[in-house]
């Protein structure tokens, strides 16, 4: 049997909240407020995923692009998709919503601008 | 010197100025200009790339840049002027600004109404009278965030941040991304005043401790930061001697509060309120100058951009209608802001109310289970039970225009526990 | 090696100005600082006070130079275009015990040849200063004190000097001065040596290292902090003079005095500490400093505190100025042990060390010395048709870097472009101004980076707040290889 102890994100409350799991299944979660509380805490027990915003290089210019995943992508791969677009040097023009690079570690979620670069 | 006439002056190109120019052109004035100094509009959101923006005002999350990018584009759309590289400086009560520009010199604007919306600076720390070295590497975190996200330079690789606001949280992660490592986020009071979301996934997930009850008592290092000392504070805010730790880092990071900056609402001649730092409004965001209205964050400080959009296209609309001739003073029933609540907008009611009133403000502290009560005239007008009230997060109060009624009589917003 | 009539240690306002007032002579001069730019020590961080002279004791040189560098301000200040105000001074007494006091001070005053001085009593103190406390009940008066900005007016100096000839080094600290055996002096400065016929020691808290290793005569200098607090310019109306207090059972006072800038200056204490270099503020320190002016100002608004910084005094263990050649070190002179009143003396120091340094070298005046020097046009200062003629000349003055201050690009690119210019963003700061106001450079630092970097001809990674290691930023994000300059 495993404990865990998280915070919830919802609100202000910030609720401390206690699950136990017993080999990789939730067996329990205490100390919500609220029915968010308990969805966002299994949400975060089974997958966390997390958006992840950066910055990536862009020829011909100090000033870096901002970017972001499309969708959240596993919290445990944040560090391996801000290498893989370490790797990565931008065109421009470049217009928001473009993809900067797809597929980032194998995620199905695409690194794309958030800024218009002319 | 070169002289234009328009019907609404908007200073200031972010999120309000914006916001406040669209709503302008859209209620039905002809000219529409927005003045801002930087290179580009969009204001602070040009820096804030990461996301959590626009859930209120577009029900999708965006990062600050695009949420910009939205208004410029609806700006531009609209036919709103937006002049860069542009500062004003100076703004009579007359509403005739002096305006700077590379492009076309020293100016001379007639508005038929003002809207100020000029946003906020960040406390330095100067301001908080840290002792110690005046040494390179100590920057508030929105400087820092600038470096890093707009100039691609990086301030340090070992950083402390001072202060748990939004700014500071976000930038303990953009640091780590960097490869830089955060030692810890030093926060005086007994709580953040940062959302639980970014403690979360700002600090939590990248194990950086959050030191509550905790400050900075000495600056370190004769060039370059080379450590601060971090002390434990007791109840009235002081240092506890001989709690002392020293931490080594090359840069100090600050995020410990946002200042309107009403240094041009003053030349004008607008009241400021102590409370808020702001000017002093009524429910149609029209300053005590007559057609002088304020909105964004250099009216008070928002959490929420969404929520800057949404008064500052109230005050670009009452100013495109006192350009048309709609002249009316600021109202001068007072909203009298009650036990628990600080620095409440607007300050101020006319006599008539034309629909429902939204009141903002922050709490004094952190209620659970209480509730946000309005009175008028010993009646009470308003009432909600909130399972929390922080005063990182604004309370709204939306008065129903009939609860509300007319007259002379102020209300009264209070904390219930 | 490079040969030199006359070498200054020390880029301060004495010796800077001591490098002006030589230049009216016919003598190569060079000035060594050792540190990344001059006015980095005590002329950068003190009171900023002209003061009228009833302070010293009667006697002294710090008296006699206090009277005659008091008098020099008004002409100096139109020669070489620096803001100076004759706001007057004055010091508070907290109950009828101060009275005999002041009156001591006005006797002091006059034994030193201070005109004007009188008592003042409550009425009339309100009506010169009607936001002073209610606890003062009397004060001296003194209408010759004033009020200057002491590194304007050290650039000014600096600027002055380079015009009319001599060379200024920064970055070049001196370590060691030693006799030549022909009657000069050999200067090891920066790592190269030059040769003096004489030298000038102007070195601050240093001056005692540098006497004690060519005179028998020794001299002690104690590094003295004095912590402040700054105040915005939106009080800067509250006062008009330079507010002092008598000493208390509390101790001695701080001053509250409005900058020509329009600032307020709280300070400063004063505190032996074993380090020269230490210009760290303290907890303790600060407090007292509030503590104390709360005296003078009974509601310090701490909303409107821009910054706190601290300058090491030079005391000297002869508790006066060392001027002049010692008895056994012909051609060495002295400006040691330079505490207050030593802003208000340098221009007077600065003629007595070049007239004494002339007359021992026999050199002759130099018909081409030019006096004058203009400051940058400043367009915080400058009116709507000097601001349109300005914008005319230079476009520059149309893009306003610093938002508090409204300082012009056109003034930053000229502050670096100047002799002895700015090198780095302090640099900047206190030339121009940019950076000094109550955001203090949360707004403009970046540009005042990006313009540095184009004026100097170095990447922006390359830029310092002042000098040194004091490094801005660690480097590109990406690295150097890809992240390229635009």
């Amino acid at each position: 049997m495993e404990e865990r102890e998280l915070i919830c994100i919802n609100c202000p409350m910030g609720c401390r909240m206690k699950a136990t799991l017993e080999g990789g299944t939730i067996t329990s979660v205490t100390g919500f407020t609220c029915k968010r509380g308990e969805t966002y805490a299994r949400e975060e027990l089974t997958r966390p995923v997390r958006m992840v915003t950066a910055l990536v290089r862009v020829k011909g210019r100090a000033q870096p692009l901002p970017v972001k995943t499309d969708r959240p992508i596993d919290k445990d791969l944040i560090f391996d998709a801000l290498a893989a677009l370490g790797h990565v040097t931008v065109q421009p023009p470049i217009r928001i919503g473009e993809v900067v690079l797809a597929n980032v570690c194998g995620t199905c979620a695409n690194f794309v601008a958030t800024a218009n670069v002319r | 010197m070169r002289e234009r006439e328009v019907g609404v002056l908007v200073i200031g190109g972010g999120p309000a100025g914006l916001a406040a120019g669209i709503a302008a052109k859209e209620a039905g004035c002809a000219r529409v200009l927005v003045v801002d100094r930087e290179d580009a509009p969009g204001g602070i959101l040009k820096q804030c790339i990461h996301n959590g923006f626009g859930l209120q005002a577009f029900g999708e999350e965006l990062t600050g840049t695009e949420y910009a990018e939205r208004y410029i584009e609806k700006a531009f759309a609209a036919g709103v002027e937006v002049a860069c590289g542009t500062m004003a400086i100076d703004l009579t009560g007359g509403r005739v600004a002096t305006i700077v520009s590379r492009a076309r010199g020293l100016e001379t604007v007639r508005a038929g109404a003002v809207v100020l919306a000029m946003g906020c600076r960040e406390r330095p720390r100067g301001a908080l009278a840290t002792p110690g070295s005046r040494c390179a590497g100590v920057y508030t975190a929105g400087n820092a965030q600038k470096l890093v996200n707009m100039k691609g330079l990086m301030p340090g690789k070992r950083v402390v941040i001072l202060g748990s606001g939004d700014i500071g949280l976000i930038m303990a992660r953009r640091m780590t991304f960097m490869g830089a490592r955060v030692l810890a986020c030093v926060e005086l009071m007994p709580y953040s005043a940062g959302l639980t979301r970014n403690i979360v996934q700002c600090l939590d997930d990248f194990g950086i401790p959050l030191l509550l009850s905790h400050t900075v008592v000495d600056i370190k290092g004769r060039e370059r930061l080379e450590g601060v000392s971090v002390a434990a504070v007791d109840e009235t805010l002081s240092p506890i001697p001989g709690t002392e730790r020293e931490l080594a880092c090359d840069t100090l990071l600050l995020s410990v509060g946002l200042l309107p900056e009403n240094e041009l609402s003053s030349t004008a001649g607008v009241r400021l309120s102590p409370a808020t730092g702001g000017a002093e409004v009524d429910e149609n965001l029209q300053t005590a100058v007559p057609g002088v209205f304020s909105c964004g964050n250099v009216l008070h400080v928002h959490d929420l951009v969404d929520f800057v959009s949404e008064e500052a296209a109230r005050a670009g609309k009452a100013a495109a209608r006192y350009a048309a001739g709609e002249t009316r003073p600021r109202g001068t029933v007072p909203v009298e802001a009650g036990s628990g609540v600080g620095g409440i907008v607007p300050q101020f009611l006319g006599e008539q109310i034309e629909g429902d009133v939204k009141l903002m403000f922050r709490t004094r502290g952190i209620y659970k289970k209480a509730r946000v009560v309005a009175e008028r005239g010993g009646r009470e007008i308003y009432s909600k039970r909130e399972m929390i009230l922080v005063p990182g997060e604004m309370v709204g109060v939306t008065l129903k225009k009939d609860a509300l009624g007319s007259g002379r009589e102020p209300v009264r917003v209070r904390i219930e526990v | 090696m490079q040969k030199y009539d006359v070498v200054i240690i020390g880029g301060g306002v004495v010796g800077c100005a001591t490098a002006r007032e030589l230049t009216r002579y016919k003598l190569r001069v060079a000035l060594f600082e050792g540190a990344p730019d001059i006015c980095s020590g005590q002329s950068k961080a003190n009171t900023a006070i002209v003061h009228a002279g009833f302070d010293a004791k009667p006697g002294t040189d710090k008296a006699r130079f206090n009277v005659i560098g008091n008098a020099m301000f008004d002409t100096l200040a139109r020669e070489l275009d620096v803001h100076f105000e004759r706001n007057g001074s004055i010091v508070l007494a907290f109950s009828d015990e101060g009275i005999p006091e002041l009156e001591k001070l006005v006797w002091r005053g006059v034994a030193n040849g201070v005109k004007g001085l009188r008592v003042i009593r409550a009425e009339e103190l309100r009506n010169l200063e009607p936001n002073v406390s209610a606890k003062a009940v009397a004060a001296l008066f003194a209408p010759s004190g004033g009020i200057v900005s002491p590194y304007e007016l050290t650039f000014a100096y600096a600027e002055n000097a380079v015009k009319n000839g001599a060379a200024v080094f920064r970055e070049a600290p001196v370590t060691d001065v030693r006799r030549d055996g022909r009657g000069g002096y050999l200067v090891r400065a920066g790592g190269r040596e030059c040769a003096a016929r004489a030298v000038v020691n102007c070195a601050g808290v240093h001056a005692d290292e540098i006497n004690n290793r060519v005179s028998a005569e020794r001299i002690g200098i104690t590094p003295r902090r004095g912590e402040y607090h700054i105040v915005d310019k939106s009080y800067g109306k509250l006062f008009k003079s330079a507010i002092f207090q008598l000493p208390t059972a509390m101790g001695k006072g701080v001053l509250v005095a409005r900058t020509v800038e329009d600032t307020i200056l709280l300070g400063p204490t004063a505190e032996d500490i074993p380090d020269r270099e230490d210009k760290s503020t303290t907890a303790g320190g600060l407090a007292k400093v509030l503590e104390r002016a709360a005296l003078t100002w009974e509601d310090i608004p701490r909303r409107g505190f821009i910054t706190t910084f601290s300058g090491i005094r030079a005391h000297c263990d002869k508790d006066d100025f060392v001027l002049g050649e010692p008895g056994d070190a012909p051609l060495f002179f002295n400006a040691a042990g330079i505490e207050s009143p030593g802003l208000t003396a340098a221009p007077a120091i600065a003629v007595y060390l070049a007239e004494s340094v002339a007359q021992r070298l026999r050199a002759a005046e130099n018909p081409a010395f030019d006096p004058v020097r203009k400051a940058i046009p400043a367009f915080r200062t400058m009116d709507a048709d000097e601001r349109a003629a300005a914008i005319a000349k230079n476009p520059d003055y149309a893009k306003i870097v610093c938002r508090c201050e409204n300082v012009s690009e056109a003034e930053i690119r000229e502050c670096i472009r100047r002799p002895v210019g700015a090198r780095s963003v302090d640099g900047v700061k206190f030339r121009a101004r940019a950076g000094m106001g109550r955001c203090q450079s949360g707004f403009c630092l970046t540009r005042v980076m990006e313009i540095l970097a184009e004026e100097l001809g170095v990447p922006e990674t390359e830029i310092t707040k002042s000098g040194g290691g004091s490094y801005l930023v660690s480097g590109r994000i990406f690295g150097e290889e890809e992240g390229g300059r635009a």
